[in-house]
Formats: structure tokens, sequence, C-alpha cells
């Protein structure tokens, strides 16, 4: 707890920032969160947490409120007697699958998921899986993994809930090749990337999560896998363990991440550059007339990134490289160094890089910086901007479609509008 | 274990919050993983509090079980003390903690701080949100009261004859329903009668405000899911009487000042004319005829149901079809009340169950909670929030209170506001095939939104993946309805019948043809059941 510097590391090489790693009070989400995205994204999967009544209660405010539907995914909430042992646990999640599934018999694949409860009561979720697997046979996928907040933090539950489907996914043929984009990518984005690619001459081109898990792309040591999201470290070392090779790339926010993405692809295809330049050009003309618009706003203005999605670095280098921002902290609540080299490479030297946190702290550094802009929580946004502090809440950068060319306009106009609104209000 | 989609209430330790977060001087270390501060947003983004609830959370993780959790409590409750020097520090433990048995609250009062330390015992797998808040408020008062109660057989002073009557405010908190504005209202209208507040807690008390508690010459409870085992410990200890009817609703109202009057011993006679109220004329006056038996299902807290169903039958006008809660531990209230209006009370936290009982009654309007919002857009019926859980919409910036005259205003726009206006419903009933007349056509004045949630009849209109391929709004009665056929010209009839009455319309006309033994309901048929069941 508190203050434990657990030391100055240097990350990597010389050149990269220091870390300053932290421990404390967490303000993020457990992995469960990651279910809000996942259950729109993969149409016939279903989602059900085994947990307690505070799973569900995250659940339902972190993503509830939002959806009018009825949603793709449920909790099993823990009572007494099943913790009393008075209830066989395994057969009352027999009973809820099964009451789950009659229910929503459109479901192709149910993942049962684990929470802090079932994690400290021992309940064996992959044995679940595996026996329930065996009564649906045919009809039902049943898969498992944990997305408690012992051990997942918000964006990690995606990479829980990916890497569990590695083993799932079909033998790629000997001599044949492909590649794996990984990540949640909302269906315009991918679409768009998917034409990219095409034109690139760079295929066939799967990506994981499938929009239906009937549709799960094969995997083997002629994949190479290019990762849309930086959190995804578990799933990648799946796939490696399955021969598969990673490809090193910043990630494609903005439009020299996005450029640098592709390139990566390319390389690995042996597509020329000229290609790549010749396909990617209208795109980045795009992209850039669309940013010039949010420079303006954005260029010499202080921000500050609090831990939450991992998705802090690569967006402060494209802040830093593409909008002008100056980086006064970059929190990360997790930092997997090979995942991040290309990116740590891009940032400023001496920029102050934090990973973990220790919530009180970090918000007498922020009171004291007094940045701009910072990029924080639900829970925070409004007391910060009630001590005189612009915020961005940082949930929308999982929501909204930013990644590629045509959505870097968009993700600068993420961060400006904050500024825009604040000198635009004289109330 | 319980499935569960939506749930109405969280965990007990949401309840906790609730009391702390409403009020100053208090701080709440909780035992908890990271994750579980997600429940800073519902008090910062739904309430728009400008400042995080007084919570330090622990943020356990799994290298740390077994080993080092019970000295992060230590060093938890150590830092909290200095940074936010709190007059009384609560300690309890969400749903993991309790599991680990790490016993945080004997922990950290054997640290020796010098202020008070309470220890809250939450069972977040026997108990809930309400419970929660009742148990932490009452843990609260009787905490810091305790030395103070007078010995047994002694009776508290008789209030000296130049000093006006006093009440306390008890169970207002943050996250509750209109709980801001009601306190304000209700503070008017003692102010009317000549009674003054004493302390309001535990919205915006300060520990040394419920040391006050026991000087007022009696308790109001206003919200009884979080302050009825307070306003009894209160009764036993100091004699303190407990004014129990909620004013909500005209009748309430006057209730209220009578009980009010009896208890402080004055003469409330004069303030009893509801000069605030325009309710009673709006009601009163003939645009409101169309109000008249408007069938209304309500479902939300106790309180709040039980005081609707009231207003609903003899201040509006309208038909209560069916009454239900979440809150179990109130259900004996809802119970005796669904008796008065010789409905099936629903008792129960499942709101699968709520949205199958809201298909079966074909209401026309219902009152309820964020949940019965859901539902109710689901099945294309006018719905008004009466009840916490809430979402930011209900929090609004103007003054809106529900209890007392005012509130009476209040609720009067905001349950008739969602109906379509009664010349409009003629219209719409006397020239069917009007093509702008179609069957999403919402209520003129709520503009020309076309629900796209609003099923058709029969559920063939196209549905977006987010809807269950069964649409329950129309469909026919499984049983009944599988032995009975309709004529295609009957079928025709029976689409130029509003569609906000249609279901009930098919529904009747097939239970009608069923109890005959109709085999093929005809037009004749439908208009027989329609003089059948005519209301």
């Amino acid at each position: 707890m508190s203050v434990q510097q657990l030391g100055r590391v240097s990350a990597a090489g010389d050149a990269l920032p220091v870390v300053v790693r932290e421990r404390g009070q967490r303000q993020v989400f457990c992995g469960l969160a990651g279910i809000v995205w996942l259950h729109r994204k993969i149409q016939d999967a279903f989602f059900l947490v085994v947990g307690s009544r505070t799973c569900a209660h995250l659940l339902q405010s972190a993503a509830g409120v939002m959806i009018f539907a009825e949603p793709r995914f449920a909790t099993a909430i823990l009572h007494e007697r099943d913790l009393a042992g008075l209830a066989d646990c395994n057969a009352e999640l027999d009973r809820v699958v099964a009451e789950v599934l009659e229910r929503r018999p459109d479901i192709g694949t149910l993942f049962l998921v684990g929470s802090c409860p079932s994690e400290v009561i021992k309940l064996d979720l992959a044995k679940a899986a595996e026996r329930l697997s065996g009564v649906y046979r045919g009809r039902v996928r049943i898969l498992d993994y944990s997305a408690s907040g012992l051990e997942t933090t918000f964006t990690q539950g995606e990479d829980a809930c990916l890497k569990a489907l590695v083993p799932e996914l079909p033998q790629l043929p000997s001599g044949e090749r492909s590649l794996l984009v990984l990540g949640t990518l909302p269906d315009v984005v991918e679409d768009q990337f998917a034409r990219l690619f095409a034109e690139l001459g760079i295929g066939p081109v799967h990506f994981l999560p499938p929009r239906r898990t009937t549709e799960f792309p094969p995997l083997g040591s002629g994949t190479k896998v290019l990762l849309a999201q930086p959190f995804l470290g578990e799933t990648a070392r799946a796939c490696e363990a399955r021969g598969a090779s990673l490809l090193t790339a910043p990630y494609p926010f903005g439009a020299e991440g996005t450029l640098g993405w592709l390139r990566a692809a390319t390389e690995a295809w042996g597509v020329t550059g000229e290609v790549l330049d010749a396909v990617t050009a209208p795109a980045i003309a795009r992209a850039q007339r669309g940013l010039a618009h949010h420079r303006a706003s954005l260029a010499g203005k202080r921000i500050s990134f609090l831990p939450d999605s991992q998705l802090e670095i690569p967006l402060a280098r494209f802040l830093r490289r593409e909008c002008g921002m100056e980086l006064v902290e970059v929190g990360t609540p997790f930092l997997d160094r090979q995942l991040m080299a290309e990116e740590m490479r891009l940032l400023p030297e001496g920029v102050r890089l934090t990973e973990g946190q220790d919530l009180e702290r970090q918000l007498d550094r922020l009171r004291e910086d007094r940045p701009d802009l910072t990029v924080c929580g639900l829970g925070l946004a409004n007391p910060l901007e009630s001590e005189g502090l612009r915020t961005k809440w940082s949930i929308e950068l999982v929501f909204t479609p930013v990644h590629g060319f045509d959505q870097a306009a968009d993700l600068a106009e993420l961060f400006a509008r904050p500024l825009r609104r604040a000198a635009l209000l004289r109330v | 274990m319980q499935l569960t989609l939506w749930s109405y209430e969280g965990p007990p330790h949401i309840g906790a919050m609730r009391i702390v977060a409403s009020m100053e001087g208090v701080h709440l270390v909780l035992h908890a993983p990271q994750g579980d501060t997600y429940a800073d947003l519902l008090f910062t983004m739904i309430e728009r509090r400008a400042t995080r609830p007084p919570v330090t959370y622990t943020s356990f993780q799994a290298r740390e079980l077994g080993g080092d959790t019970a000295e992060l409590v230590k060093t938890s409750v150590g830092e909290a003390f200095e940074r936010f020097k709190p007059r009384v520090l609560l300690v309890g433990e969400a749903c993991t903690a309790e599991l680990i048995q790490d016993q945080p609250g004997a922990l950290a009062r054997g640290m020796g701080l010098p202020v008070p330390v309470l220890s809250l015992e939450l069972p977040a797998y026997a108990r809930k949100e309400c419970w929660g808040a009742n148990e932490t408020f009452y843990q609260l008062v009787r905490g810091l009261l305790k030395p103070r109660v007078p010995e047994a057989g002694r009776h508290p002073e008789p209030r000296p004859a130049d000093r006006r009557p006093r009440a306390n405010l008890l169970g207002p908190t943050a996250l509750g329903f209109r709980c801001r504005d009601d306190v304000e209202e209700v503070t008017r209208l003692l102010a009317s009668v000549g009674v003054d507040v004493h302390v309001v807690a535990p919205l915006g008390a300060t520990p040394e405000d419920l040391l006050r508690i026991p000087e007022a010459d009696f308790n109001v409870c206003l919200y009884p899911e979080t302050a009825d085992q307070t306003c009894l410990w209160l009764e036993r200890m100091f004699g303190q009487p407990t004014v129990k009817t909620v004013p909500i609703g005209i009748g309430a109202t006057r209730d209220f000042l009578d009980e009010v009057g009896r208890i402080a011993g004055i003469d409330v006679t004069d303030a009893k004319s509801p000069i605030s109220s325009r309710m009673p004329w709006y009601s009163r006056s003939v645009d409101s005829t169309y109000l008249t038996g408007k069938r209304v299902f309500i479902f939300a807290d106790a309180t709040h149901a039980v005081a609707a169903a009231r207003m609903c039958a003899e201040e509006l006008g309208f038909t209560v079809v069916g009454i239900g809660t979440y809150a179990r531990e109130f259900a004996r209230d809802v119970r005796e009340c669904a008796k008065r209006y010789g409905v099936e009370p629903l008792i129960t936290d499942d709101y699968l169950e709520v949205e199958k009982r809201a298909t079966e009654l074909q209401p026309e309007l219902m009152l309820g909670t964020q949940m019965e919002r859901h539902i109710a857009k689901r099945l294309g019926i006018p719905c008004a929030v009466i009840s916490a859980p809430v979402h930011v919409q209900d929090f609004p910036a103007r003054y809106a209170p529900q209890m007392g005259f005012e509130g009476a205003n209040v609720i009067f726009d905001t349950w008739v506001h969602p109906l379509m206006m009664g010349l409009e419903e003629h219209l719409i009933t006397m020239f069917r095939e009007d093509f702008e007349f179609h069957d999403a056509a919402t209520a003129s004045h709520l503009g020309s939104r076309v629900g796209t949630s609003r099923p058709a009849e029969g559920g063939s209109e196209s549905q977006s993946a987010a809807e269950p391929a069964d649409s329950p709004v129309d469909s026919p009665v499984q049983a009944d309805a599988s032995t009975v056929i309709w004529a295609a010209e009957a079928e025709q009839e029976l689409k130029k019948i509003p569609f906000f009455v249609r279901g009930k319309a098919r529904r009747n006309t097939e239970r009608f043809a069923a109890e005959q033994g109709i085999q093929t309901i005809t037009v004749e048929t439908l208009y027989d059941a329609k003089a059948h069941f005519g209301r």
C-alpha cells in the first residue's frame, strides 16, 4: 500500500522513459467491465458472470443504464446457501445455465465468467465448463475465463476472454498464411481495415473476436498476429504458443500509428513501401485535414492520464506527436513492456510514466500539476470538474470508433470537446 | 444461485455508502478488491455529486490473499484517517472481503484512533442495498447516542410552552428519490404549522448533528426504507415518538399534518387547506375526465408504491390494476395495500417477473423505477418514475419534490404527461384509418419520435437484434387462444382499435370467446366481448 515506490525501473533501453510503479487504492473497473462491449461485438455469445450482487450491480452501473435492449449478459448471484455448502454450487450453476439457454435459444457460445467471490471460494469454472460442454455438445459451446478484480483490471477482461477463445480456433493448414487482427473493433472500423488490407494485397485477414462464434478464424504457424488493442498480452502469447508470430508495431491510433501498424503487416507480406504509400495516401491526407481542425485547440495544452484502460501510452503518443499536446503524466494500470516497445520509443524523453495506482497521491500530484485536461474514469470526472479541472471520460475511448485513419480526427475531437466546451460556457 | 439480468438494489455496502455520502465528517473504509470502486460513479455521475463519496477502498489483489490483507486494512485505515480527518470512522467489507474474514472492524478499533470507530456487518450474500443503508444509519445513530441514553423509566422533559415543537427528519439519503427537494418541502410544510426542523439526517448531517437528535420532540420517518430501525430505537431509548405517515399526495399530506398535530400537541387546522396545491383543482377540471379509470400498474420501493396507489385511486381517479415492490423487508405494507385495491401483490426482485406481470395486465400507465421504464418502453406503455433506483434524468435541476402540497403538483404533471390527452384519444378512436394515426404514433405533445421499440401488433414489425423474438405486448393468451381463431374481418376490425388498448381488447375478446365456447371470433364476438367487459 501507499507510496511504496517499488523503485525506478528503466524500461527496455536507456533512452526509454523511466517508469514509476505505485501501489495503493485503485480507481478502475475490474475485468467484468469488458463484457459491456464484448457482448455486443460477439452477437451469438452470452456472458454469465458467476459472482455476487456487487458484480451484477457493477455491470449494470458500468453499462446497463446505457443499454435498453435485453443484455446478452447476466449474473448468477451467489447466496448464503451456496457458500454454506447447503446447495451444491455446481448443481446450482447447471440449473442457472439451463435457465439462460432456455431463455436465449439463439446463443451459440456461453462464457462462464469468474469473479472475485468465485475465485476466493475456488469454484472451478473450467471444470464446470467442461462438464456443461458435455451436456450441450453440438448446440452450445461453453467456455470460461476469469475477470475477477483480484487479477484483472478493466480491459484485461477482454484479454482473458480472447485468450479463452484461442484453443477453440481451428488449425491453419501448414504452408498457408493469414493475418489475425486481435482486439474488439467497432464493426465500421473493422470493415475499413479489411478494405485497406485488401487494397494492400494482404490476406486472408481475420479478426478476433469475430462477430459470430461460428466464424472462428484459423490459427497456426503461418499466422501473423497484429494487435489492434494494446491490452491483449495474454492472448498474443497464447497465439504464439500455437505457433503464430507476433508483428511488432505501434497501435493504430492517429495517422502515424495506423501507418506504422499497417507497415508491420506489409513488411511481413513483402508488400513494398511504394504500395503502402499509394494505398494509404488518400486516407492519410483526409486524416490530416481532419486533425488540423482540432490541433488549434489541443496544441500546447497539458494533459494527464490516470491509469485506466492501458490505452494511455498510445493515446499520449498520438496527442503529443499529432496534436501537439504536452504530456504531464501518463498513468497506466499495467505496463506490458514487450507490447508497448514501439510506443515507448515514440514518447518524449523525460515523460512522467506511472504504472499501477495510489489514488490519493496521484490526485495530489494532479492538483499540483493542474493540467488543461485529465483523462480519468467516471467516478472521478465530476469531482475533478468541480475543482476546476477539465476532464475526459476514459470509458468513451473504449466505446467509440477511434482506430484508423478515418477516425483520427474523431479521436482528437474527443479530447478537444471538453476544452471547447469550457471555452464556450459563461455560467 | 439466482439468475439476475438487472437488479433493483445493489449489495448492502452500497447502502452504507449512501449513508456516508449523505453526511459530512464521516468516512468509510471498505475492505474490497479493485473494481468495487465502480460504486463512486453512482454518486458522481447518476446524482452528479461534485465530490467523491468519503470512501477509501483497500483494493486488495490476488497476490495479497492469505498474506498481508490485514496489514493492508490497517494501512488504509491509518491513511484515510490522516488524510480526511473524519470525526467518525466506519469500517466495512464488500462481498469478497467477507469471504476472507480479516475482521477489518476489529483491526481498525485496535488502532487506538482518537475518534469513534464503528464496525459494520454487511452480509453481502444475504442482504441488499436498502437493508445496508438502514443498518448503517442505525449503527451510526446508536453508536453515537448510546452513551446518552437516559436510564430506563426516565421520561423526556415536556416541551416548554414558549418553545415551538421540534422535529427531526430522518431517512433522506444520497441516491434516494427526490430526497433533496422533499426535505425542503417538508420543512416548509412543518413551518406552516409552527414546527421547527431540528436535525435532518443522514442527508447533510454531521456526527455532531446526530448527537442533537434527542433534543427534538419527535422524529419524522420520511423514508422507512432507510430510517425505520433508527426511529424505533429512538422511540424506545429516548421516548421520541415517530410520525409515520409519509406525506405523498394531498390526502397523505393532510394525514401527516394531523399526525404531527396530535404528536406535537398543536392545532394544525389552519394549514390543512392545500393552498399551495393546484393538484385537487386540476384533477377536478373537466379536462381530466379522461383520466378516469386509467389502468395503472405500480412497482417500486414500498413507501412510494403504497403512496402512489392511494393517489391513483383517490386523487386521480385511476384504477390500480397491480402493485408490487422489490423491498422484501416492507412487503407487508404492500400486501395490505394490494388487499385494499383488490389486486394480487407482486413481491419480487426479479425484473423478469415484473415484466411478465406488466405484460399480463396491459396497463395504460406504469409507475415504477428505472427498471419499469425499460419494461414500459419495451411494451409501449406510458411510464413515470416514482422511486429509486433511478437514472440521471430523475435528479432534475429544478425543484421537484414528491412530498407535501407542491409534491402533489409535481406528481400530477409527471404522471399525466406521458398519457395521450382525452380529445386526442377520441380522435384516434374515431378516425383509425387516418394514415398518420399509425400504431407507433405517440401522444402529440411527446414529439414525433416513432418508437422503434414499440412492437407492432403480433410482433410482426421488423425487430432489431436487440429485441427478443417473442415480443410479449400483444401476443394472444396461449391457453385460451389455442382453440380460438380470428375471422379475417374481425382481425381487421381489431386493427381499428387504438394500439394502446388493442392488446387488452384482443385478450378480452379471446377470453370471452373461450368462456363462451366460441371457436371463431367474428366482428360480432368482438363487440359482444366489448359489451361484456365494458367499463
